[in-house]
Parts: structure tokens; C-alpha cells; sequence
């Protein structure tokens, strides 16, 4: 049964349906295979481009497509329900955009925006490092002016989209001022110096591409930085409450497939000469999912709604990021029980929804940082 | 080029569709609705002969309210205005008061020269009103086509039916229904969402059109449906082993079933 939603207008009725018959049509149908082949799905973003999906929470006049987060986020939630790799590849790339489109000047925004918001172009957001990654204010890799030019030296790591995406917004050090002397350059992706590394070969979104970003020394021209040096980490962190805002949603829709799953699976397993969701024991386990996806999306719905509204919202990000994906975790793990040995595997896909569950709780922030920054802002 | 083209909002494929037990028409409150797939088909071949042509593409529906959300659809995907007749006294018309409503819809729309429709919708499935529709306009109908062009005034047309292809001629304007072999359809965008929301939809009732409300709907309906029951569930199938003469015993079965 689909998450039964309520939305602000008829567009965005419109809306979700266009996506949730993309995502049946032309995303759930492939997923598994190319998961368990490790293929990119480049044409599933091309297909989003082409639906003008690649820019939704910015404003028009910018390109985007003036939505609130309130209805984006949950173009990503039935999007991830039917293919994790291509909601969460979307998160990345909106919030890679994120930087220019909030602190850029209006001439870089007239030059680069368009195209990233409104076209087909994928990003990514190249921020942590092999030895930066809770704390990116220690990060190492550097920006040297030179001349017109920054020549870009380091290896960042953990970028979803390496060596495939179009952009990299990165942060780099150019200066040597801690979390002060971060900077953030947008880096075309056909830069000569900058290559990827073979992929990580991860436990869940197989079909993504996360690897290492090496940059020697890759000349970016300093027209490029977006906002004054120095500025970098704080945009970044910035960028951050938006992008754990997407990774809940992604989160719920995730849950909401391995709920969906299960009831299907309940419903027709016959056991003692009933079916297996007419026994208390499946029914309860799947109630306690159902009730973990539900307010998880209202937790996620009420920190977007601050954010539409212009109010503070790391806390409530923090928090939306923290409670969906730990629910995640436990929802696509029970799936795994309500299906049983079926559910351990490959023929279904819920041990899928399982691996992919945990990197949820460790990119964005850990959900031990996002405990650090909900501390942080009770302290306050 | 005017185009206008007919469609339908339908119970979704992917739902359970059932008929009500008052009065044996479609339970629309059962089944998700969606616009026709067959309709979008129609709407994307609209589309093109618009962009080849110029001119302008009018979607027109029969249905309830309800059938705003298709229309929506269809003006998001790129259509220019439409049309929405909705009345009460339209429900459980048969495809005769249908056509009849639809041709007095398409006489309010100046210089039509090409009607297309889908070969038949997936819930009713008579598959007749492009043709009625033709003869109650007085036009040519190429009807069940796969591929369609146009040549100045002249509209050409590949008709596949299951005893062969045809090539067809006619003079525009022509009522023309289109299979599912025409094209592929295009998803709308969320510009076309956006765009959509500021096209002109003209809703006309049975008295708009100057019809009596009596020829349309049950009361004018020429036949009526006394009696309906949902399809048994399939029973098991028959189980074949084949000890080396497997074919022949499924070609028995087939012959038995007189399916060959």
C-alpha cells in the first residue's frame, strides 16, 4: 500500500503521480539487476533531468523548480522506494547544488546554475577525506593560488558520483586557519588533474559509484569560488542540514519498500493453514514497522516545513536524520524476519533494503554526530 | 492542423476494478484512476503532428469531476486547452449517447481537422466510438492505425488488425484511433505539471451541448445490464509430464479447449 500523503497543491498531486509512475515504470523494474551487477543507472538522472526533476527545491528565478522541501523530500522518499541509488544519487546532487545557489554571486549563478538545476548535468559534493571525515575541519586537501587559477592538490574520499558526475563542489584548504581556512570551488568534472579510483566495493547501493577523488594538481579557475575564502566549512555544514533532510526521506522510502514487501509477503505466506500476517506474532512485528515509518516521515515533513517556513532547523534535521534512518535499520531488518529464510535471499528484495539501510545511518553524519549536533543545540 | 483528442480517465490496470451492485456500472471509488494508457498514446501522436503541423490540441472528456485529474495529465504532457463535459445525467451512457455527446462537444471546437482517439479504452472495451463518432460527423474514419501521417490535406494512415496491414488515405478532417503500436508516449515534466495548471478547461454540461438529458446516460441507454458477476478465480491448471510425447499431449488439450 502506498504512503498516503497530504499535499500542499494539485501540482504537487501532479507531481508524485509523474514520479511514482517513473519510479514503477522506469526505476523498480531495473533495480535489483543492476545492483547486483554494480551498474551505474546514469539514464535513470538523464531521465530525471529530462522530467525537470534535478533542481525542485530551487527557487525559479534560479532555475529550479520552486518547490518546497515539504514536497521535494518526498519526491525523494518515492523515489528511494523504488531504487535507493537514484533517490539518494538526487539528494547528492541537490545539495551539491546547494552552495552556488545559496552563497554564490549572481554572475556565477547566471553562468553554471542553469544547467545544473534545469538540465541533465549529475554532481557530487566532495567534501570528506580518508582522514576527515566526522571532522572535516581537519582536512588536508589544498588550494594553492596561482596566477587567475587555484591548483588543487589531495584525495577526498567517499564521493558518491566519483569520476561519473559532471560537477564537484568541493572544499578545500586554502589556508592553513583550521575550519576558517576552507573554501568552496566548483570543479568541472572534465578538469585535467582530477581522476577517481576504482570503486569501493560496499555492502549496499552497489549500483552507486562511491569512490576516492584524487586531484594533482587540477587548476581551478579562482572565478569558481563560490563566496570569500575561508568560507568553505561553514557553507559545507550548511549544505549539510539540507542533505540530512534528503537522507531521511531517502531513509523512509526505504523503510516504506521493506514495509510494503512485507505485508505482500504476509498476506499470501500460508503457515498452520492461515496466512502469516493472521498470526499476532508477524501482525505486531509488522504494526511496529508501519508506526517507525510513519513518524519518521512526520518527523522528517515537520523539520522540512520549519525549513519552508525560513526557522531554524539543524536540531530538527539532526533529528529527522537520526530517528529515520536507525528506523530504516530496524524496519528493513525485520523485513528480513517477516520473510524468513526467503527474506536472507537474493530472489526478494528485502536483504537489499537491509544493506542498504546502514550506510544511512553512517554518511551525512554518523547518527552519533547527528547526536552531537542535537547536544550541541540543547546546550545552546 | 486542429487536433482534437479523446480521452478517458480509467480505473488503473494496476487496481482491483470491480462494477458496482447498485446498477452494474464501474465503481469509481474502488480503483485508483488514471488517464488511459491507450489516451496518452493518442495525446503523444497529437503532439507530434502538432510539432510537424502547428496548429492547436484540444483534449476533450466525458466523465465526473474526477476526470480533471486525466485531463491535467494530458494538458501537462504538452496539450494546449481542453474540454471536460460532466453531468449527472451522463452516468452509465452507453457508446451511442457517448459518441452523440462527444460529436456535439467537437462542433464547439473551430476548424477541427483531425479527431484521434485510442482504439478502445481498458475499462469498457466496446472499441466503437471512433467509428460512431465518424458517422455521426460525417467524416472518414482510419481507424486501429500503427503509424500516421500527414500529407497537406490528405491524413495516411498504416491500419494493422489481426488479418493483415492496410494502408489507408482520407481526406482531413478525419477521425482517426490509434493501437498501442503508434509510439511511445513521453512522461510530462514538471514544467508541463506547472504550465497545465494555467490551461483554459471549458466544463459543458448535457444542456451546454443542446442535448435532452433524456438520450444520454441509463434512462438512453439501448441496452442495460441486468445481471454481473466477478470473473471465477482461475482454477488449477493441468499438469502435463512429458514422457516423450509432451507435444502432443498439449496440442490434445489445446484441441480440446478449442483454442486450435
Amino acid at each position: 500500500m502506498p504512503a498516503e500523503r497530504v499535499l500542499p497543491s494539485t501540482e504537487a498531486e501532479d507531481l508524485l503521480s509523474l514520479v511514482r509512475e517513473i519510479a514503477r515504470d522506469e526505476l523498480a523494474p531495473k533495480a535489483a539487476e543492476a545492483e547486483e551487477q554494480g551498474l551505474f543507472p546514469r539514464d535513470a538522472f538523464r531521465l530525471l533531468g529530462r522530467s525537470g526533476l534535478l533542481g525542485l527545491p530551487y527557487p525559479e528565478e534560479i532555475g529550479g523548480g520552486g518547490l518546497p522541501y515539504e514536497v521535494y523530500l518526498q519526491v525523494l522518499e518515492e523515489l528511494a522506494a523504488a531504487w535507493l541509488t537514484v533517490a539518494e544519487g538526487l539528494s547528492v546532487h541537490v545539495m551539491s547544488c546547494y552552495p552556488l545557489a545559496r552563497y554564490g554571486a549572481d554572475e556565477q549563478r547566471d553562468r553554471w546554475l542553469g544547467d545544473m538545476l534545469g538540465g541533465e548535468l549529475l554532481g557530487a559534493y566532495a567534501l570528506s577525506e580518508p582522514h576527515a571525515g566526522s571532522d572535516p575541519a581537519s582536512m588536508t586537501t589544498r588550494a594553492t593560488r596561482d596566477g587567475a587559477d587555484y591548483v588543487v592538490n589531495g584525495t577526498k574520499a567517499w564521493i558518491t558520483h566519483a569520476g561519473v558526475a559532471d560537477f564537484y563542489t568541493l572544499m578545500a584548504r586554502t589556508s592553513d586557519d583550521g575550519g576558517n581556512g576552507i573554501s568552496c570551488l566548483l570543479v568541472d568534472g572534465g578538469t585535467e588533474g582530477v581522476s577517481a579510483a576504482p570503486r569501493e566495493r560496499t555492502m549496499g547501493l552497489t549500483g552507486s559509484t562511491v569512490a576516492q577523488l584524487r586531484f594533482q594538481g587540477a587548476r581551478v579557475a579562482a572565478e569558481r569560488r563560490v563566496a570569500q575564502e575561508g568560507a568553505g566549512l561553514k557553507i559545507a555544514l550548511s549544505a549539510l542540514d539540507s542533505g540530512r533532510l534528503g537522507i531521511a526521506a531517502c531513509a523512509v522510502g526505504l523503510a516504506q519498500a521493506a514495509l510494503d514487501e512485507s505485508v505482500r509477503y504476509a498476506k499470501q505466506r500460508k503457515q498452520f493453514g492461515k496466512s502469516i500476517i493472521d498470526f499476532q506474532g508477524v501482525e505486531f512485528l509488522l504494526a511496529d514497522m508501519a508506526a517507525g515509518v510513519e513518524s519518521a516521515r512526520a518527523t522528517y515533513l515537520e523539520a522540512a516545513r520549519r525549513r519552508d517556513r525560513g526557522l531554524p532547523f539543524r536540531r530538527q534535521a539532526a533529528i529527522a536524520k537520526l530517528v529515520a534512518t536507525d528506523t530504516a535499520m530496524k524496519v528493513t531488518t525485520d523485513a528480513v524476519q517477516v520473510l524468513g529464510g526467503a527474506g536472507y535471499t537474493r530472489d526478494f528484495p528485502v536483504e537489499r533494503y537491509m544493506r542498504e539501510a546502514k550506510v544511512l545511518q553512517i554518511f551525512e553524519g554518523t547518527n552519533q554526530i547527528q547526536r552531537l549536533v542535537i547536544g550541541r543545540e540543547l546546550r545552546r | 492542423m486542429n487536433i482534437v483528442v479523446l480521452v478517458k480517465q480509467v480505473p488503473d490496470t494496476w487496481s482491483e476494478r470491480k462494477l458496482t451492485d447498485a446498477d452494474h456500472t464501474l465503481d469509481r471509488e474502488s480503483a485508483d484512476a488514471v488517464l488511459d494508457e491507450i489516451n496518452e498514446r493518442a495525446v503523444e501522436e497529437a503532439l507530434k503532428l502538432q510539432e510537424a503541423h502547428g496548429g492547436e490540441v484540444t483534449v476533450l472528456a466525458m466523465g465526473p469531476d474526477r476526470a480533471t485529474e486525466a485531463i491535467r495529465k494530458a494538458l501537462s504532457m504538452g496539450a494546449d486547452k481542453a474540454i471536460h463535459v460532466s453531468d449527472a445525467a451522463l452516468h452509465g451512457s452507453d457508446v451511442l449517447a457517448t459518441a452523440k455527446v462527444l460529436a456535439k462537444a467537437i462542433g464547439t471546437v473551430e476548424g477541427v481537422d483531425l479527431v484521434i482517439a485510442g482504439n478502445e479504452a481498458t475499462d469498457g472495451r466496446a472499441g466503437a466510438i471512433p467509428a460512431i463518432l465518424a458517422e455521426l460527423l460525417g467524416l472518414p474514419q482510419v481507424t486501429q492505425v500503427r503509424k500516421v501521417e500527414i500529407d497537406g490535406t490528405t491524413v495516411k494512415a498504416e491500419r494493422e488488425t489481426e488479418e493483415g496491414v492496410a494502408f489507408l488515405e482520407a481526406t482531413l478532417p478525419a477521425v482517426v484511433s490509434v493501437t498501442e503500436k503508434i509510439n511511445e508516449p513521453r512522461y510530462p515534466s514538471f514544467k508541463g505539471i506547472m504550465a497545465a495548471k494555467k490551461k483554459k478547461v471549458d466544463t459543458l454540461s448535457v444542456a451546454d451541448l443542446g442535448l435532452d438529458p433524456a438520450e444520454v446516460g441509463l434512462t438512453g441507454a439501448w441496452s442495460s445490464v441486468l445481471e454481473a458477476a466477478p470473473k471465477p478465480p482461475r482454477s488449477a491448471g493441468q499438469r502435463v509430464e512429458d514422457d516423450g510425447n509432451g507435444g502432443a499431449q498439449i496440442a490434445e488439450y489445446l484441441v480440446g479447449q478449442k483454442l486450435i
